[in-house]
């Protein structure tokens, strides 16, 4: 089977983040899952706060600077995608949702996502149903049933049924079955792709 | 090949001093950087069209038509005229007369427009922008190649018996580019019909437009207009020069920082070095634009865009001048180096007209139109 592609994407301010610590681990533990199953798996880690000023030139002239093309290249060619977020102001953060805006609309259909967020409190946890949720759903990405969120008590709290690693191993099932099953990473795609139907002369003809 | 300006005819203020000129001072303007853009030996200027603040060129045939009667051999041309939200028949109409009055120096530039609110502002639907062009083209080119016209589309009133007048200048209509920045429907609306391509290339980089272009000459070949190397291709430009290169880097900068589109984004290093802005000597454009067609193939036009940003006349007349008498010059001669001989000039009237004529005589082309006829 030829390996699958992962892209994982972070957008922790903090270096080291608590986001970043958080993208590792669901990586990690989805990566294993793959590997049990006899697939290999080639991640490409997007840490937004490296692409900060890309991003903001981009939605300002409307074009990508190389650094940043080969990063939106990494997540919509991709099997699978890994997105943690900083929780602001009870949503994802204003990078991670700018980053998201500088992608093509219908270039993250079918991708298999799982969502990630990070906070001071557990308080905000509902964020990644109510906000990040539905911003992938719109995109038509698939996103995985269990989310994860960690705030900052999760890091230091006792293995059981609820807590982080099991959560993140939870996930990682979800996003490692589809991600074993997408064939995204091996289409081709045709920039140049005509609408279905299209006329250079139009619906009604050169008449 | 064929060199010139295209102006957006933004009124934007001047940020080294805070001035900012009437839309009488910029309309005026205009007209002398036309002039001088005849004067400097350049072959092409071309307008834009907008229909909000802070452009001031709405009606570019008037303008145009105005400069006709204060030139000779400027050949003047739109960037772009839309063809979204302008009636086709007054397009016709309107470019048409002005091929008249300017015995021919005239070719229109269609683009789409990306103003939101323009679109309803003209009873129009921005989601239509591409059945628009589609259509409203298709309707443009019969007008101004059949004598009477007969037609029901989607987007306008049906017309029985129509002619439009004034009919084109030797009954040669004024040649035809499609400007588009990303989309296909676009590149092949222009090979399907043997037009010319223009890319923008101002505010991208190049690779896209590389791409973008390739395939609007693959498929020019397809649709049997010649080979692909034939393909009319038209490529935007934008300088700005100084004897010395970091006077025109120090000159420039705060025109780019705080330029419409770009300023408060990317900085003008990565800018220069991501898109074909060139900012330096004379030396530097000649060699970044000698360089174009390795990327693009041998190509027809090149205009440049110099009087946006803010950037006084004075400025202005100075960056003409050494356009047109130090850059141009050394680049007509690197263009025809090696270029081979079945690759086309960029079109004229009188090539039109001659291209007419060859295969008006032409007896094999004459079956083939007549058959033409015959299944239409």
């Amino acid at each position: 089977m030829t390996p699958r592609k992962l892209a994982v994407v972070s957008a922790g301010l903090g270096q080291p983040s608590s986001s970043r610590l958080l993208a590792d681990r669901l990586t990690e533990a989805t990566v294993e899952r793959l590997t049990e199953q006899g697939t290999a798996t080639d991640v490409t880690v997007i840490e937004l706060r490296d692409l900060a000023h890309d991003i903001t030139n981009n939605l300002l002239t409307g074009f990508p600077s190389p650094k940043i093309e080969e990063a939106i290249a990494a997540v919509t060619g991709a099997d699978g995608l890994v997105a943690v977020t900083p929780i602001f102001t009870t949503s994802y953060s204003g990078l991670f949702k700018s980053f998201i805006d500088v992608i093509d609309t219908q270039a993250l259909a079918d991708l298999p996502v799982l969502i990630g967020a990070t906070g001071g409190t557990e308080r905000h946890s509902l964020a990644l149903d109510y906000a990040i949720r539905p911003l992938f759903t719109y995109l038509h990405a698939i996103v995985v049933p269990t989310s994860v969120y960690a705030a900052s008590a999760d890091w230091g709290s006792a293995e059981d049924e609820s807590s982080l690693p099991d959560r993140i191993g939870r996930a990682a099932g979800e996003l490692a079955a589809l991600v074993r099953a997408s064939d995204r990473s091996g289409r081709v795609r045709d920039p140049f792709e005509l609408p279905a139907g299209f006329s250079p002369v139009g619906g009604f003809g050169s008449q | 090949m064929q060199f010139g300006i295209f102006t957006v005819s933004d009124v934007t203020t001047d940020p080294t001093n805070d001035t900012t000129p009437t839309e009488h001072e910029r309309i005026t303007a205009l007209v002398t950087i036309a002039k001088k853009a005849e004067e400097v030996g350049l072959d092409v200027f071309a307008l834009g069209e907008h229909h909000n603040e802070p452009f001031v060129s709405s009606s570019p045939t008037t303008t145009l038509g105005y400069i006709a009667g204060q030139t000779d051999k400027l050949l003047l041309s739109t960037a772009t005229t839309l063809i979204t939200t302008n009636d086709p028949v007054k397009i016709a109409e309107d470019f048409a007369m002005l091929q008249h009055l300017s015995d021919g120096r005239v070719d229109v530039m269609m683009g789409r427009g990306n103003t939101g609110p323009v679109y309803p502002w003209f009873g129009k639907d921005i989601r239509d922008g591409i059945p628009l062009a589609i259509e409203n083209y298709a309707l443009l080119h019969k007008l101004w190649r059949e004598h009477t016209v007969d037609w029901a589309g989607k987007f306008r009133t049906p017309l029985q018996g129509f002619t439009s007048t004034p009919r084109p200048l030797d009954d040669v209509p004024p040649f035809v580019w499609h400007g588009s920045i990303r989309s296909p429907e676009i590149a092949e609306q222009a090979a399907y019909y043997g037009d010319g391509f223009f890319a923008n290339n101002i505010f991208w980089p190049k690779e896209h437009y590389m791409k973008l272009i390739g395939y609007y000459r693959q498929r020019f070949e397809h649709y049997g207009h010649g080979s692909a190397d034939q393909a009319i291709v038209g490529l935007g430009g934008q300088a700005f020069m100084r004897a010395k290169s970091q006077d025109a880097v120090n000159e420039f900068r705060p025109y780019f920082d705080n330029a419409p589109v770009y300023g408060h984004g990317p900085t003008l290093e990565e800018f220069t070095e991501q898109t074909p802005l060139t900012v330096g000597s004379p030396q530097q454009v000649i060699d970044r634009y000698a360089s174009m067609r390795e990327y693009f193939g041998d190509y027809q036009r090149q205009l440049f865009l110099m009087d946006h940003a803010g950037l006084p006349l004075k400025t202005v007349l100075e960056q003409l001048d050494i356009l047109g008498e130090e850059v141009v010059p050394v680049l007509r001669k690197e263009f025809a180096k090696d270029r081979p001989a079945h690759v086309p000039d960029g079109p004229t009237h009188a090539s039109l007209v001659a291209a007419r004529d060859a295969s008006a005589a032409s007896p094999v082309e004459r079956v083939e139109t007549d058959n033409a006829e015959v299944l239409s």
